[in-house]
């Protein structure tokens, strides 16, 4: 049996990874013209619209290189078979890291109070005066900066870690102790700076700080959980694609099936930390706490305050349930779609409810700019894909991926 | 119960037990269950068994530990005795989704373990035959139903063929029943020339 180990991109789909960037350009330039040069309302919404779509694409291909760490440490090998997709998927890190950290810093140097209020905080404001010293420009430069660069250097490394042994031939014992040795310390690395960044400080900033009077302790966690839920949909609608070109044979439905149990799981997950968020401030109902579902729940973000919850937990909890439907790759596409699509709605809640609390924007604009970075992510995954072997063929666990069975 | 006949044939090797398993249903004979000392995957499928059915009990458990819940609390709530508690509405949903999960999962819970019980057909004084004694130790004991077209003297001649080491007919209870086991069934017998080494 031969294996197609080199990825070649179709040319149908450098097409709309091009149209799909080019139809992103065009969205920012067109936004910039009618609500760029408008006035601060206007001009608010169009930076906390790059804000957002930035963050989540970026924050789910950043979930690719979690997952990867996450299964290095807990010893998995079942993910071997299809791993260098999810290598690739994290390549867009690096094009999208560094764009939102230029809307980032922009948004700070612009000074953008409608946004990030606390940038020229009142001096009688005993809360901003109090949280200055995590909330000032300064800080908030540096810390986004060096959690770019975390990302990008320790990621680039994992992916170097695992090409290095593609062109010899099988290790032996000492030599795969060795490199599970390795992997599994730049994996451990990768993590900590993750926990540092993803599942603590960087929702804060970036996110938490609109609503500067007000923070939620569940609030990092939850952005986490919304984006490796999205990450893992992101992986398995890749991993079907490339099944359905001809690649990936020593993937099956096992893989798949377990695909989908991530998403089932952490569907569930996300669900959780968003009711244990809403029902501690619902029972307690301070008025400093309550501000922040005030217009999401009586307001007019009503409709997709609960839709948010109906597409990300519900669907899932239903469709995703059975085994059959974990199998299916059909299904499992829509879902992954319908996941990221629902995760991309709550990221989108959790920064304009709070940039525009009175009326919903929600328009080609939103979607345009969306579009930009999924052709972006198509256009990095496709050229990273196609540089390497799919198949990690020398690794130790590889075989355990071969036989893998649920 | 009724009473049975079985040709039983113990096998030692993973990997004669499959293709063993194969070419008896493929010769047409009805396989009453293998029994193992641990658990062999895929193995229920070379059986040609069904996927088992408990997780739609699961499921159907789960729902009404989920009614269960709701539906008591809105009575106690709003019917049987209404309370204000810190200005709370009567039928505050977020308050009572803690106590609903955990109704869900217990009801689930003990309903599976005990619909798994008797599936399995396990309780307290039921007693099972065994039709062979190492197969909780190092046999693979695959255990053949003798039909009324079934030749004994065929399907043992069958077993051996496909690498059966120890082969025997058993006249046995085929499901569960109360009480002791016959006196000569003798569980643990000291090792004889009919076993393995």
């Amino acid at each position: 049996m031969s294996f197609r180990e080199q990825f070649e991109i179709p040319a149908k789909y450098k097409m709309w990874s091009m149209i799909l960037m080019a139809v992103g350009l065009v969205s920012i330039l067109v936004g910039y013209f009618i609500y760029g040069t408008g006035d601060e309302h206007a001009n608010a919404r169009f930076w906390a619209v790059l804000l957002y779509n930035s963050v989540y694409f970026l924050l789910i291909v950043n979930a690719a290189m979690f997952f990867i760490c996450a299964t290095t440490l807990a010893m998995g090998g079942w993910q071997m078979s299809f791993r260098r997709v999810a290598e690739a998927i994290s390549t867009a890190v690096i094009p999208i890291g560094i764009i939102t950290g230029v809307i980032l810093v922009a948004l700070v140097v612009g000074h953008q109070h409608h946004i990030y209020h606390w940038i020229t905080p009142d001096p009688n404001d005993h809360i901003l005066m109090g949280k200055i010293g995590f909330l000032n420009p300064t800080f908030f430069i540096v810390w986004t900066s060096l959690t770019l660069i975390g990302w990008i250097v320790l990621g680039a490394k994992m992916r170097s870690v695992s090409r290095e042994i593609d062109n010899g031939g099988p290790l032996s014992e000492e030599e795969g102790k060795k490199y599970i040795f390795k992997n599994t310390i730049w994996g451990s690395l990768y993590l900590v700076w993750f926990g540092l960044t993803v599942a603590s400080t960087v929702p804060w900033l970036w996110f938490m700080s609109i609503d500067a009077h007000w923070y939620s302790t569940m609030y990092s966690w939850y952005t986490f959980a919304s984006s490796f839920v999205a990450g893992i949909s992101l992986i398995t609608i890749y991993v079907i694609y490339l099944k359905n070109q001809g690649y990936l044979e020593l993937v099956n439905q096992e893989h798949l099936h377990d695909l989908g149990k991530f998403m089932f799981a952490f569907s569930v997950f996300w669900t959780y930390l968003w009711f244990s968020q809403y029902m501690l401030i619902w029972y307690a109902n301070i008025p400093e706490e309550t501000v922040y579902f005030k217009h999401r729940v009586q307001g007019p973000y009503r409709g997709i305050f609960f839709l948010n919850l109906i597409i990300n937990f519900i669907a899932p909890l239903l469709i995703l349930m059975r085994r059959s439907s974990k199998r299916n790759y059909t299904l499992l596409v829509f879902m992954s779609v319908l996941i990221i699509f629902g995760h991309w709605i709550d990221f989108y809640q959790m920064v304009i409810a709070s940039v525009s609390k009175e009326h919903v924007e929600l328009g080609l604009f939103d979607f345009g700019v969306a579009a930009g970075f999924i052709g972006l992510i198509m256009w990095a995954t496709g050229n990273a894909l196609s540089k390497h072997s799919l198949i990690n063929r020398n690794h130790p666990f590889l075989k355990e991926s071969i036989i893998h069975h649920t | 119960m009724a009473k049975k006949k079985f040709v039983v044939g113990c096998f030692d090797d993973e990997k004669v037990l499959f293709p063993a398993v194969k070419k008896v249903r493929k010769a047409g004979y009805k396989i009453h269950d293998v029994y193992t000392p641990f658990p062999i995957h895929g193995l229920d499928q070379a059986m040609g068994l069904r996927d088992t059915s408990l997780h739609t009990a699961g499921f159907i458990y789960g729902i009404t530990g989920t009614a269960t819940a709701l539906s008591f609390m809105s009575w106690v709530f709003n019917k049987d005795w209404p309370l204000n508690i810190g200005g709370k509405p009567h039928f505050p949903l977020p308050a009572f989704i803690p106590i609903t999960f955990e109704l869900t999962v217990l009801f689930s819970a003990v309903g599976m373990v005990l619909t798994f019980c008797y599936l399995c057909q396990l309780a307290p004084f039921v007693k099972k035959h065994h039709f062979h004694a190492r197969a909780t130790d190092d046999l693979f004991v695959m255990v053949l139903e003798c039909t009324s077209r079934t030749n004994e003297a065929d399907a043992k001649a069958f077993l051996d063929s496909v690498g059966a080491k120890e082969i025997n007919v058993q006249e046995a209870e085929d499901g569960w029943w109360l009480g002791r086991y016959a006196k000569d069934q003798k569980l643990y017998s000291t090792p004889s020339e009919n076993s393995l080494a």
